[in-house]
């Protein structure tokens, strides 16, 4: 219980005294796993939205092996990438490994089946409810698919936001390929991690307060820009 | 001058699904003028018969020829839906949408529809979410959507079914509207004052076939058929 008043406390000092250290590391948290989740989703909504829209030979298969790879193990990611990326591995002449791109590259890869799940069952969804009308309204597929992507965007936006949540708090691929370096590659969950075995739990206790902060702001942020739930309906 | 898209002629016209025959075979002549009104028990295949002629639904057998080729045909008809669909945007959004598929600009594209939902009482709703709108409401915008585009043949699925009275007199004034103006209506419908007030030529389906078709004076005095004069009495026909 002490711990976790430290914790509160430590966060409340954190953050009043913007200690530069942890802006940084938060600011890195943030140009990381967002960039991740921007491309995540750039390849991933088009891709769900594909599969909802394409009749194809195996797609149940092709989904449920999406679905499968939501549950990712990060470390294992973080294995591949790490193997991929060292110095003797096929990417290492790249020499990206202990740099915030692996680590956007891990968190991507990480993200991206999670993408394609949701925007898949959120595109299908408005598919079954417009299929009728685009067919009868002579839409191209790709003005189906621009038209189910623009009005399924709050499923879209839905789920980049899950996409994000999963690589905001992600530690273990980005502690592989990352390294957790002092002003390279230290991340707030990568900081939790290392003040936790250093003992100090109050720190990072006020850390993760900090990261779960983040995540509700970042939430709060895009759906304000976007503008969903002004009205009681669409 | 650009040909009209009728007549249509339907000729052993078929429509199965997972191995049942839902339609047909069908044979059939659709003129370009007057109101073509489709009757019939529940089951008896209006919404597939519209479907089918619509290319919604792929023929096992038979064949559709319009008066123009196919593809010219497909972007000169429209469709309104028993329940309506609406677009998850404003009234305005949907209004603009099938003009916008046809890569007319967005700013011309909202100056038609505004004058457009002048003839349909939608104007005030304009700004408003489609979905905010009530059945009636709903019911008109999806036929001022399937109209804007000026369609040679536009098929209508039972469209006041779930209308109250005034809702309906609106929707049928807008489609004897329409008609005088030189689209083709085809719609079904299983009111018989609905069928009575609107039609010039009844088609009466049973059991997936066109069981009598004939001009509208004619059927509803003298239907040549057992069947039509149950149905007409109101008796329960399989």
């Amino acid at each position: 219980m002490n711990d976790l008043i430290g914790g509160f406390r430590e966060a409340g000092f954190l953050l009043v005294s913007l200690d530069r250290d942890l802006l940084t590391i938060t600011l890195r948290s943030l140009y990381v796993s967002l960039t991740a989740v921007v491309i995540a989703s750039c390849i991933g909504i088009p891709i769900g939205a594909w599969l909802a829209l394409t009749r194809l030979a195996g797609r149940r298969y092709v989904i449920a092996g999406v679905n499968g790879l939501m549950g990712l193990p990060p470390v294992v990611v973080g294995l591949l990438v790490y193997i991929l990326f060292s110095r003797a591995g096929p990417l290492g002449v790249l020499g990206l490994l202990y740099t915030p791109t692996v680590m956007i590259i891990a968190q991507m890869i990480i993200a991206t089946p999670l993408i394609i799940s949701i925007s898949h069952q959120g595109i299908r969804e408005i598919w079954d409810d417009y299929r009728d009308l685009l067919l009868s309204l002579n839409a191209t597929k790709w003005q189906r698919m621009g038209t189910l992507i623009r009005d399924g965007r709050y499923a879209l936006l839905i789920a980049s936001l899950a996409g994000f949540g999963r690589a905001i708090g992600e530690v273990g691929a980005i502690m592989i390929v990352g390294g957790n370096i002092d002003q390279a590659t230290r991340v707030l969950t990568t900081a939790i991690a290392l003040e936790t075995s250093k003992g100090n739990f109050a720190f990072a206790l006020g850390l993760g307060f900090i990261l779960i902060i983040l995540a509700v702001a970042v939430n709060m942020v895009i759906h304000g820009l976007v503008r969903t739930e002004r009205t009681a309906l669409w | 001058m650009v040909a009209h898209l009728l007549p249509l002629a339907v000729r052993g016209a078929e429509v199965n699904r997972q191995g049942h025959r839902l339609l047909g075979p069908i044979d059939l002549d659709i003129t370009p003028q007057g109101i073509l009104v489709i009757i019939g028990p529940n089951g008896s295949g209006k919404t597939t018969m519209l479907r089918m002629l619509h290319g919604l639904d792929p023929l096992e057998s038979g064949s559709l020829t319009w008066a123009v080729d196919e593809n010219q045909a497909r972007l000169r008809q429209s469709f309104v839906f028993q329940s309506p669909i609406m677009l998850r945007r404003t009234v305005l959004s949907n209004l603009t949408y099938p003009l916008m598929l046809r890569g007319e600009g967005s700013r011309r594209a909202k100056v038609r529809a505004t004058a457009f939902a002048g003839r349909f009482q939608l104007e005030q709703f304009l700004p408003m979410s489609a979905g905010s709108l009530s059945g009636g409401e709903q019911q008109k915008l999806a036929l001022a959507r399937a109209l804007i585009s000026k369609p040679d043949i536009i098929f209508l699925d039972e469209p006041c079914a779930n209308l109250d009275g005034r809702a309906t007199r609106e929707i049928e004034s807008l489609l004897q509207e329409t008609n005088s103006s030189g689209t083709k209506i085809v719609l079904s419908t299983h009111d018989l004052g609905q069928a009575r007030r609107l039609a010039d030529q009844v088609v009466f389906l049973l059991n997936g076939c066109v069981h009598e078709i004939a001009d509208s004076a004619t059927f509803f005095a003298e239907p040549k058929s057992r069947a039509a004069t149950q149905f007409l009495a109101g008796d329960i026909i399989t």
